[in-house]
């Protein structure tokens, strides 16, 4: 870690300014900033401190939906009972997320910007090799250990999953990231990584995400996030899945479907095929399984990585039948 | 206190518990909590490099990004100008030291030591280190450095095609019979492959230390499982006598093996203090504990077991292999296990070791026992499977009597009370031999079994014990407690024979100043430890109540008694008759400022080398079957596990072992020592695993985010039953090997419990989720 000049923001107007600067970098939770600055991954020369900002941290939730300031951290989130009844998966997504130090320091707004855990990534001095981190110098993890890199929505010049959790419930449920004035749908907040894997997000410099909202529906109040991992606890997801099922009437027959994958993808991943398929069909196991199979339509393995094509349909599967059986 | 208001206090005497159910917590046997609990849990326990020293610097090590090759230059010129910057040290500038005898007591060979690298033989091997004032200057200066390499192929693994099938290690090799013709030929017969990756220690505390010279004298504050060893690694290499250098570590959060030798970083940071004459501070980072020594090798073992159709073993031929380093020698003994469990009048076992570019690979939690273990026991369950025997029964039906491999009796062996305390508490008669034959919902549940077992390992040990002017007593080792638990059990030790409550001793450990003693490792140290406190503290109530009787001062002089009784911290008459005093009023009266013995359990004729040797080498550690018997400690392990049929994530569910120590000194934290090796079995079993980068020999997963070790979510609650008794063959107290015996079986009784469960045999560690969906 380098030495680097400390700089507290008193209004968003100022972290803005401040953050436009070269080598400024916003500091929220700082678990995912300081991390990468020990790995020699980030070497910001300005932190910009924006936890002493005030009515950042709020959550609201009425009828229409949820407000959440980015700068709530996410056990405030996952604990706060509106967002428990209301948007379970979201609750879910984070209380299975990091440990419970990481989420009483991490913030909502630092946690969509979290970056990848391919290891290459985060170690420069080993892997000079990286797109992410220096665009053109090639990827050192094709061919390498792949264990935990993405089957979908890959590119020849980066196979990175993104590994967080909350964005993907966040996505089945078109929750939209607030920027100040402007708006983005967290669906178009996450990029493909194609050939500029380095460009993450579509956030400009000097902007500072300042609220996260998620439309009320019936599909987010019954909903569900299955994390599947090898160890039961502080782990990233194998494979996960954000689930929501409005039904009809009759109890039956989904009316509204929403899915997203995590831990597969290079970006929070909707998947609408198993959506569309199931719309306006009985919830029935079989159909489901099936269905679910349109999840990895596309996919591509490096290797090690196969198994998540087996399993992120029957997580997919098992999270449907699962809020779909519940009362 | 009274009896009962001590096991009120501490609570459930578990069953079968070895202990005498009436014994105070205080006393040996006793159940009192760990007396340095406070000091840990409040942060008052001071760890090595919290040291705070005036003119402290700060070294941080450049480590090297190739696995094999040379370095052709080192450009420091911008390190060197960094801000901060005292020194950099390249293998140009570092001074040359010399090379020190090994922990076996071979000695040195006649040439200079270097811990700056030149020639590279594995990924993260230090090359340079960057002094400055501060520590983030340190790291900054660090990234500076430039090395430049010639690479040449790296042999990455065993799997590695280059890496051939190594060098057979002939002291290995263990015969009887005919095993390859009595398995030819016998009825039923299985032949498997079993490997276990390279595992790590992962201490919660990271190694570091501060070294500072005054002079010619050495003080090093460094976690340590072994102050003398170190000590005299430290004064070989730099030329100075032994008493010059003085170790320091009363805490060490957590070693399991990889905090007994003074490593390379550790002569990187005492080389730069001596050249700048001021206190340098490495504390090595956790990506760097998995280069800066070694963790458990890599293994492959087969294991063809025959046996007749009532599946009595006719025969075993194993064969094992493990990786070392390039120019280092780590042999993991993987035919430890395998020779002793079952008896067989046939048997083969051989081992090779492969060179592949590696740091030298080291002792984690039982090396050998643990992975020989992970083969024999699984193999004997696939034998179960093919003869069709519960796999309990066929562990009986080829239960040894006696040492199969030394033809000796064992010295006690409580392994049949194990199996029967053990299946009786799990349930284990209830269980249907099918696989797939038991669920509750998509989750499928298997029981399996396995047994483990360590030697006693035995060595001599010295002690001081004083009785002080205020009756309290002092005891004093260079003996350390790494969290098993010494500073405890020495004070029950010492209160119990001399007389005083437990609370009134002070133990002492953790400065190589205090009397000597060997390395804490092997599950030895409680046997030796308590063995010379026991003899120091028995001379020093002899002392005591020679005064009381003779002194013409003393309040019992009139008494005539032969003898007199010390209890509770006071002295009286055995018959009741005359006065009672305490010991502060006896040492008062006498004029006596403290009383003081040292103990050590050498045999009388040792010269001072041999206790030298004793001390800083494992050279003259006792055989496990010297003399007439064959001393170890066993348990058996059953476990559940469910696994997810559709995402084959695995859980353990419910755990009973029943475990053979010996006799318990202290049943409480020998409960807490099993368990934590069994938790660390279930880590070994379903998480841990060095991942190696093939192209580039390198670990990537080097943290603790990536290198997965359980957490307190996959640890179900854990049943440890003691069926251990005495064994006054193994020490002097009676007790066997406690730490890392829990650890030894619970891989293989994971992986049965998984074939129960699913049908599928896994027979490569971790039992990770792809290798089940
Ligand atoms: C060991 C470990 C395990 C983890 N496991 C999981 C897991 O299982 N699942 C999971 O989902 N996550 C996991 N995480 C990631 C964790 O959730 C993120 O590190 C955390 O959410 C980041 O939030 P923060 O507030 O600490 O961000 P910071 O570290 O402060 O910031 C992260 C980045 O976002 C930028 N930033 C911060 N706030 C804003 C803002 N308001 N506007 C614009 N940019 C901003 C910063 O400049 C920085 O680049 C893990 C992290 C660690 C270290
Ligand atoms: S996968 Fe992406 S992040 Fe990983 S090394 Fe390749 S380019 Fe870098």
């Amino acid at each position: 870690m380098r030495d680097f000049s400390y700089l507290r923001a008193n209004s968003i107007d100022a972290a803005r300014q401040a953050a436009a600067l070269p080598g400024a970098m916003l500091l929220a939770g700082g678990t995912t900033l300081i991390d990468l600055a020990k790995c020699g991954v980030t070497e910001p020369e300005t932190v910009v401190d924006i936890t002493h900002l005030r009515g950042l941290d709020t959550i609201a939730v009425d009828d229409r939906g949820a407000m959440i300031g980015a700068l709530a951290r996410m056990s405030s989130v996952a604990d706060h009972a509106d967002i428990k009844s209301r948007f379970p998966a979201v609750s879910e997504a984070l209380w299975q997320a990091a440990s419970a130090q990481l989420r009483n320091m991490a913030t909502f707004g630092g946690n969509l910007m979290q970056r990848t855990r391919c290891p290459y990534f985060r170690d420069p001095a080993n892997f000079p090799a990286c797109n992410k981190r220096s665009p053109g110098s090639g990827c050192s993890a094709i061919g390498g250990v792949t264990r935990g890199h993405a089957v979908l929505g890959t590119s020849e010049a980066c196979i990175a999953t993104y590994p967080g959790d909350l964005a993907t419930a966040l996505v089945a449920f078109d929750a939209i990231v607030h920027l100040g004035d402007r708006q983005v749908a967290v669906d178009d907040f996450f990029l493909l990584p194609g050939a500029t894997p380095d460009r993450e997000h579509a956030i400009g410099p000097g902007e500072v995400i300042t609220a996260i909202s998620i439309p009320a529906s019936a599909a987010a109040r019954r909903s569900t996030y299955l994390k599947v991992r090898d160890r039961q606890s502080y782990e990233f997801a194998a494979a996960s899945a954000a689930v929501g099922i409005e039904f009809e009437a009759d109890g039956r027959t989904i009316r509204d479907l929403r899915v997203a994958l995590g831990g597969v993808a290079t970006r929070p991943w909707r998947a609408r095929a198993v959506e569309d398929a199931l719309k306006g069909k009985v919830l029935e196991p079989d159909a489901v399984r099936r269905a679910s199979l349109l999840a990895i339509e596309g996919a591509a393995d490096h290797g090690a990585n196969h198994y998540k094509i087996e399993l992120a349909p029957r997580v997919v599967a098992r999270a449907i039948l699962k809020v779909g059986e519940t009362a | 206190m009274t009896v009962h208001e001590t096991r009120t206090r501490h609570g459930d005497s578990k069953r079968g518990d070895a202990s005498d159910g009436a014994v105070l917590a205080e006393s040996v046997g006793g159940r009192l909590s760990r007396v340095d609990g406070p000091a840990k849990i409040t942060g008052a326990a001071k760890y090595a490099v919290e040291q705070q020293l005036d003119g402290l610097s700060h070294a941080v090590l450049v480590e090297s990004t190739i696995a094999a090759g040379r370095v052709r230059s080192i450009d420091t010129a911008a390190a060197e100008s960094a801000p901060g910057v005292l020194l950099v040290l390249t293998p140009d500038n570092v001074l040359r030291l010399n090379t020190a005898t090994d922990w076996l007591g071979t000695p040195p060979p006649d040439a200079p030591y270097c811990p700056l690298a030149r020639d590279i033989t594995f990924s993260g091997q230090h090359v340079a280190a960057v002094v400055a004032e501060r520590f983030e200057q340190a790291v900054a200066a660090a990234a500076l450095v430039k090395v430049s390499y010639d690479e040449t192929p790296a042999i990455v693994d065993l799997d590695d095609p280059k890496a051939g099938d190594g060098i057979p290690i002939d002291t290995m090799t263990k015969e009887w019979g005919d095993a390859q013709a009595a398995f030819a030929s016998a009825p039923v017969r299985i032949c498997a492959a079993y490997n276990t990756p390279r595992e790590y220690q992962t201490p919660m505390e990271p190694h570091g230390l501060i070294a500072q010279w005054q002079g010619d004298r050495l003080t090093v504050w460094e976690p340590s499982q072994w102050l003398d060893g170190m000590a005299r690694t430290y004064a070989e290499w730099f030329g100075v006598p032994f008493e010059n250098v003085r170790l320091v570590s009363p805490y060490i959060g957590g070693g399991f093996g990889s905090k007994a030798f003074a490593y390379g970083y550790s002569a990187v940071a005492a080389i730069a203090a001596k050249m700048l004459g001021r206190p340098v501070k490495l504390a090595v980072t956790r990506p760097q504990t998995f280069t800066a020594y070694g963790g458990r090798a890599a293994t492959r073992q087969t294991v063809a077991l025959g046996a007749d159709a009532e599946g009595r073993i006719q025969s075993i031929v194993h064969r094992g292999v493990n990786e070392t380093s390039v120019d280092g020698m780590w042999v993991e003994p993987l035919g430890s296990v395998t020779s002793i469990m079952y008896a067989t009048p046939n048997f083969s076992s051989r081992q090779n070791v492969v060179r592949v570019n590696t740091v030298v690979p080291g002792a984690l939690r039982a090396p050998g026992e643990n992975p020989s273990a992970f083969g024999i026991e699984s193999a004997i369950d696939e034998l179960a499977y093919e003869a069709g025997i519960d796999p309990l029964e066929i562990r009986l039906r080829n239960y040894a009597e006696q040492d199969p491999e030394a033809k000796k009796p064992w010295s006690t062996r409580q392994l049949r009370e194990a199996f029967a305390a053990g299946a009786e508490a799990f349930g284990w008669s209830k269980r249907n031999p099918q696989p797939r034959s038991m669920r509750d919902g998509n989750q499928l549940i298997g029981w399996g079994v396995a047994a483990g077992t360590y030697p006693v390992r035995r060595a001599y040990g010295e002690a001081m014990v004083r009785i002080l002017a205020d009756g309290s007593v002092e005891v004093e080792s260079s003996s350390i407690d790494m969290g098993q638990g010494t500073y405890t059990i020495l004070a029950q030790t010492a209160a119990e024979v001399v007389g005083v409550p437990a609370e009134n001793v002070v133990v002492k450990l953790g400065d190589s100043r205090y009397p000597r003693a060997g390395v804490t490792g092997g599950s030895r140290l409680a046997g030796v430890m308590t063995g010379a406190v026991h003899k120091a503290a028995s001379a020093a109530l002899d002392q005591l109540v020679g005064l009381a009787i003779s002194d013409p001062n003393s309040p019992f002089h009139a008494l005539q008694a032969n003898t007199l009784v010390v209890a509770n911290g006071h002295i009286r008459s055995p018959r009741g008759d005359g006065p009672e005093v305490s010991i502060a009023e006896l040492l008062g009266s006498v004029g006596r400022e403290q009383i003081e013995a040292m103990g050590d359990t050498m045999p009388a004729n040792s010269t001072a080398d041999d206790r030298y040797k004793n001390y800083t080498t494992i050279a003259t550690a006792l055989s496990h079957t010297e003399g007439d018997y064959s001393r170890h400690s066993w348990c058996a392990h059953f476990i559940e596990v469910r696994v997810d049929e559709d995402f084959g994530t695995v859980r353990v569910s419910r755990v009973v072992s029943a475990l053979d120590s010996g006799r318990l000194y202290n049943p409480k934290l020998a409960e807490s020592q099993w368990k934590g090796g069994i938790i660390m079995g279930i880590g070994q079993a379903l998480l841990e695993e060095g991942i190696v980068d093939r192209r580039h020999g390198r670990i990537v997963n080097n943290n603790l985010a990536d290198y997965l070790i359980a957490t307190n979510a996959d640890i179900p609650d854990i049943e440890v039953i003691s069926v251990g008794i005495p064994d006054l063959h193994s020490s002097v107290l009676g007790g066997k090997g406690v730490g890392e015996l829990g650890i030894v079986g619970v891989a293989p009784a994971i992986a049965n419990a998984v074939f129960h469960a699913t049908g599928k045999r896994v027979r490569d560690l971790p039992i990770t989720l792809e290798k089940l969906i």
